[in-house]
């Protein structure tokens, strides 16, 4: 039998994924757009397991707004990786270092 | 009621309706030609806006609950509305000589407006994160307005990837709390928090603090801060540094009270640690800076700390001196921002704070202007700026939280040395040479946002302009 916690321990292990992938790669500023779109769909899992457990729709309503949201911020984050490309010629994360704090 | 909801809604909408047809009329006319243009009306209907929501009485909530129309949500409004309209028409002529000034820019600033409008108003976590990222989203785009320098562009993308793991963080926090209280409303979740909460609801709690700290930049997460504030254009660092900071606490105060108001004890630890880290991170990291605005980052931060102490004490006067707090700092920052946007050499911006060296003997009146500024910032007594210290140590000290006021007392004496560091070179620095002087020109709109932020620190002072009572009464609102 597959209960509420199973749901809850994918998403937390997708949300560490992506939360991970943001932090230690070292590559390429697109796997961190997929890193973004991981942690929001371990979200979703997260609202749609308890929206179905709890018998309640409101969290697969959430569901959907954060969907709507995460193609909005995809849409933002690779017009601003364009516009970051055209000046720098790169993407890697490397080179992101015009400025040190 | 749909037409009551409606119209409890309706300066949101109002404005959001404007934002579009703003951005239809920049794009089917003209294109940037009626920039400048733009800029004034959407100033204007800024604070319009501010006069409106301003002059709104009693409590109304729309919606079954989900967006709350109250005394604290209509004082953070007309501050966030104000600043924001402050910092547009301080922008227009900076912007336009360099030519960045885009029809876009008054638009997302009108669209982030809505955003914060509606974080201060939400009562419902699905409403807190709509407006959180109809502002954040409108943010990182400005953020990147200067499409072709490497600097703005890579500011735009840090604070895109920071605000949007922030994000992520705010919703696995938003989402463990649904699950765990049963109900995305505020009102339902203090119910379900009564009697203590569920380790469920703790992480939960925990998830949703870390995403507020991430978007008032509070220490330890504020190392976007800095790099953003350095690379955007100043006129929208000096947007940053008041009206989101604004929204972010005040979002953060409803959220710990009238959602985590019965379990003030749960969380009062975290935001004390928030706090402190804030303080002296901030206060000791800006000593070391060069650059202006990255000095007013590092600034910002310690002031959100202080801000976040008055929160930390979990009582009605806690939350009325962080108002209050809030309501000096963005005054004092659109007048540092004045100032800051009108230094440049040659027609091109300076941010060295070696430029200012012996600035006061060629311009005193606005060297004076910016001490005056500088010394509220550090909270040196007459001034303001102590007045808001003052408030927010004394409810720390009155909820037994001693230990946190006296480490706010020792961050703010060191936080003073960069401040009067910058007058020190301003009134007793090397001489500079001549090509390294300042340029002496400065447009009316900034000098008059210079002069009138400075002697409201100086007359300020008689009766705070009469805004103590109100942020009590916002205050009492919020936390019963």
């Amino acid at each position: 039998m597959i209960g509420l916690e199973h749901y809850l321990f994918v998403a937390a292990a997708l949300f560490v994924i992506g939360v991970f992938g943001l932090f230690l790669n070292r590559k390429n500023v697109i796997i961190m757009l997929m890193s973004i779109e991981l942690m929001l769909l371990a979200v979703n899992i997260n609202l749609v397991a308890f929206s179905s457990f709890l018998g309640d729709l409101v969290g697969q309503v959430f569901t959907l707004f954060v969907l709507t949201v995460a193609a909005a911020e995809a849409a933002i984050g690779l017009a601003i990786l364009v516009c970051f490309f055209r000046t720098r010629g790169t993407i890697d994360v490397e080179d992101v270092n015009v400025m040190k704090g | 009621m749909m037409s009551a909801d409606i119209q409890t809604l309706l300066p949101e909408l109002m404005l959001a309706l404007y934002a579009i047809a703003a951005l239809m009329a920049g794009a089917f006319m003209g294109k940037d030609r009626y920039a400048p243009l733009l800029v004034w009306v959407t100033g204007g209907v800024l604070v319009l806006m501010a006069v409106w929501v301003g002059s709104g009485t009693g409590a109304h909530s729309a919606f079954s609950g989900s967006f709350v129309d109250d005394r604290f949500a209509r004082f953070a409004k007309v501050m966030i509305l104000v600043s924001a309209a402050a910092v547009l028409v301080m922008s227009q002529d900076y912007m336009a000589r360099r030519g960045i000034l885009r029809f876009e820019y008054p638009v997302l600033i009108a669209l982030a407006s809505v955003g914060m409008m509606v974080m201060v108003s939400a009562g419902d976590l699905m409403v807190l994160y709509m407006g959180l990222e109809l502002q954040s989203l409108a943010l990182y785009v400005v953020a990147a307005l200067r499409r072709d320098s490497v600097k703005s562009t890579e500011a735009g993308l840090k604070y895109f990837v920071l605000g949007a793991l922030s994000s992520g963080l705010l919703l696995y926090g938003a989402s463990l709390t649904y699950g765990f209280a049963g109900t995305t409303l505020f009102s339902g979740i203090i119910a379900a928090a009564e009697g203590g909460v569920s380790l469920g609801l703790l992480f939960g709690l925990v998830f949703l603090i870390a995403g507020f700290a991430f978007k008032v930049s509070a220490a330890p997460f504020h190392m976007w801060t800095p790099d953003v504030y350095e690379g955007s254009p100043t006129p929208v660092t000096a947007f940053f540094a008041t009206a989101p900071k604004i929204a972010g606490m005040a979002l953060f105060a409803r959220v710990v009270h009238d959602a985590f108001g019965g379990v003030v004890s749960d969380w009062q630890q975290i935001v004390a640690f928030l706090s402190v880290i804030s303080m002296f991170l901030g206060a000791i990291a800006a000593i070391g800076q060069t650059n202006i605005k990255r000095l007013m980052a590092y600034s910002s931060i310690a002031h959100m700390g202080f801000a976040m102490m008055g929160l930390a004490a979990g009582t009605a006067f806690g939350v009325q001196a962080m108002l209050i707090y809030l309501a000096i700092y963005v005054t004092m920052n659109v007048g540092s921002f004045a100032f800051i946007m009108a230094m440049e050499r040659d027609g091109r911006p300076v941010v060295e704070i070696d430029a200012l060296r012996l600035y006061a003997r060629r311009e005193p009146l606005r060297a004076l202007a910016l001490l005056v500024l500088m010394f509220s910032l550090a909270g040196v007594p007459p001034l303001l700026g102590f007045f808001g210290k003052f408030y927010v140590l004394r409810a720390a000290y009155d909820a037994g939280l001693g230990w946190l006021a006296f480490a706010g007392v020792i961050a703010s004496v060191i936080g003073a040395f960069y401040y009067l560091r910058v007058v020190y070179l301003m009134y007793f620095g090397n001489e500079p040479d001549d090509r390294e002087a300042l340029d002496g020109a400065m447009s009316p709109v900034l000098w008059g946002m210079l002069m009138v932020s400075a002697l409201a620190m100086v007359i300020g002072v008689v009766n705070l302009f009469g805004i103590e009572p109100l942020a009590a009464a916002a205050a009492a609102t919020l936390v019963n």
